[in-house]
């Protein structure tokens, strides 16, 4: 597995050394590689539809739809230390779209913060895994969420902190597209530019869908790239389950200077799983056990 | 000593904190000159930044910050500092616990001709019904300066409610402000005032003229609503047996309803309260609304007479 995280000894890399990692990390995946990826979004789907079904609850969707993005980014892009997850010089994932939480947590797990177990306490009474991503409880994740607008304008917060201190850590934002509706993405889309951010990167799961129905049934966003690219930002637009594209466009990113970028990653609600795919009624509903056996055989 | 407006005191206390640390930014919506953090923006440029009228943003952008080792000022008028913005602090505050400061200027109806609009009445309420944050109101000048500076040296998240008007200092320069405890100004066996903010000086006054017509009063200055200092009113109540409330702000909720919470678990007494009565402000000079609401000494005063009325024998 080339996890960034792994090439370099969690105890002995001091910060200059990370720096040192970040060029380069990944602008040549092998096709090894690849496969090592692919094969890690299988098993993250399989967490994902398992421990909702287990759940009875939860959002399969919107995370499934993730699962490219955060497995290259966990696995291949952002430096960061599982056993040390509040080191001040990793590079920060925020998901702000909370209710993808599941697929959060299985990268994570899968990554070492915590045992892939413990997936299976999934909103569980005591459970350090809640319904959606909550910081207090749940190893790795930066920002509690759920109230859905927040995290592009708290990921702002930290890629500040980093110019402030000096350091080069990279802040990553995942948004929903319906996500997009709220005003508060917007206020937070012109203060990046306005402060000239360019050490963060948001990436719109653009998978079509919100909770009621498709996104330009409930509120039209088009043309969204347009509209990014209106506010300033360095706007892709690519196929958010190629995991070749993932990487180019993450790291065409990390190249741009003085300005925000924003990828817009054109997903499959519910993908991998034929009965959940563009379905908005798998927004927040768990399969039953049967759909449960029938979307791992799907998978897998 | 000259009166003086807390914010006045905040923006000069702001510029003070961030020669002593240099981990101390600020964020403002737009209104710098009017909360006076524009001291800071051109003492330290590099740690002050204007979020333009995006408050939302600016409170979540504080909590990053926070996120990533930073002690964040937020400021903004109290309306826009509070229920503007009542899910951001919920979510990217309170419940992580991030070390973040909203000092929101221009609370109450002492905003004057602006009008209700611009008149936080609620924000009290609203604050405390948040878990884990705390919420005080300094009294004058001194306590502002103290409070300021109690608040960057004290981790977790923070509302501290100030003014627009120019305001008499009832502490001296050697004050020095305990966080979440009840300052007893003036000593009396009959009734209880407590007050928060500009009010305390009304209290005062209240006190006084009591005073001269035979009424022991206890003046007390509740600038810590949250967590409140219970054992204080408790001790207001054993020891006086009547309680007047004072506040400049809805009776629904802030210290009102935290005290007469306090009371009804620990020591049940007469509460008279000394508020707006569930309406919005209006339009007016600072003083004629003070008169309009019912917010001056003899008002408190004459509230102070009610519940000693009530009083049982």
């Amino acid at each position: 597995m080339s996890n960034s995280a792994d090439q370099e000894s969690p105890v002995a890399a001091s910060p200059a050394s990370a720096h040192a990692n970040r060029v380069g990390v990944f602008h040549a995946v092998s096709q090894k590689g690849l496969s090592t990826l692919q094969e890690t979004a299988r098993r993250v789907r399989r967490h994902i539809v398992q421990m909702i079904g287990k759940a009875g609850s939860g959002h399969p969707g919107g995370s499934l739809s993730a699962v490219e993005v955060l497995v290259a980014l966990y696995f291949q892009v952002m430096i960061h230390r599982p056993q040390e997850p509040c080191w001040p010089d990793r590079d920060r994932f925020i998901l702000s779209k909370g209710h993808a939480a599941p697929a959060l947590y299985t990268v994570l797990a899968e990554a070492g913060y915590f045992p892939t177990e413990e997936l299976y306490t999934l909103r569980q009474l005591g459970s350090r895994l809640q319904g959606h991503a909550d910081m207090t409880k749940t190893p790795g994740v930066e920002m509690s969420a759920g109230s859905v607008g927040m995290g592009l304008s708290f990921g702002i917060g930290t890629a500040l902190a980093a110019r402030l201190d000096g350091k080069d850590y990279r802040t990553y934002i995942m948004l929903g597209d319906g996500e997009c509706d709220e005003g508060q993405i917007w206020e937070a889309a012109m203060a990046a530019a306005h402060f000239k951010i360019d050490n963060l990167t948001a990436i719109v799961d653009r998978n079509d869908i919100q909770l009621t129905a498709h996104t330009h049934q409930v509120m039209s966003l088009e043309p969204l790239a347009d509209k990014w690219r209106a506010f300033g930002w360095h706007t892709m637009e690519i196929d958010g389950h190629d995991l070749s594209a993932v990487l180019s466009a993450l790291e065409e990113a990390r190249g741009v200077k003085g300005k925000p970028s924003v990828i817009i990653s054109h997903t499959v609600k519910g993908k991998g799983v034929s009965f959940m795919e563009h379905d908005p009624g798998f927004h927040g509903k768990a399969p039953s056990p049967e759909q449960v056996e029938q979307a791992l055989r799907e998978i897998g | 000593m000259a009166d003086i407006a807390t914010r006045e005191v905040y923006g000069r206390t702001l510029v003070e904190l961030g020669g002593e640390r240099p981990d101390v930014v600020v964020l403002d919506a737009d209104v710098s000159p009017s909360t006076m953090t524009c001291y800071f923006a051109e003492a330290f440029p590099e740690r002050h930044f204007d979020c333009g009228i995006a408050e939302q943003n600016m409170v979540s952008i504080a909590a990053g910050l926070a996120s990533a080792g930073k002690v964040v000022f937020v400021s903004t008028f109290a309306v826009f500092a509070a229920p503007k913005v009542y899910d951001q602090v919920r979510m990217n505050l309170a419940q992580p616990g991030h070390n973040v400061k909203i000092v929101a200027t221009h609370g109450g109806v002492t905003v004057g001709e602006d009008g209700f609009s611009h008149q936080a009445i609620e924000d009290l309420a609203l604050m405390t019904s948040v878990p884990g944050l705390t919420v005080v109101v300094p009294a004058d000048g001194p306590e502002t300066e103290q409070v300021v500076r109690a608040a960057a040296q004290t981790p977790g998240p923070f509302y501290i409610r100030l003014g627009r008007p120019k305001v008499p200092a009832v502490h001296g320069d050697g004050y020095r402000f305990e966080l979440g405890r009840a300052e007893v100004l003036r000593e009396g066996r009959d009734v209880t005032i407590i007050a928060c903010g500009l009010l305390v000086a009304e209290a005062l006054k209240a006190a006084e003229s009591l005073s001269a017509q035979g009424v022991g009063c206890r003046a007390v200055n509740m600038a810590t609503i949250k967590p409140l200092d219970e054992a204080a009113v408790e001790a207001a109540a054993r020891e006086t047996g009547a309680i007047v409330v004072a506040q400049e702000h809805l009776e629904q909720g802030g210290l009102g309803g935290a005290v007469a919470q306090a009371l009804a678990r620990r020591y049940p007494v007469p509460v008279e309260f000394i508020s707006l009565a569930d309406c919005f402000g209006t339009s007016g000079p600072a003083d004629a609304l003070l008169e309009k609401y019912c917010l001056t000494g003899p008002h408190i005063a004459d509230a102070a007479r009610r519940a000693l009325a009530r009083k049982r024998s």
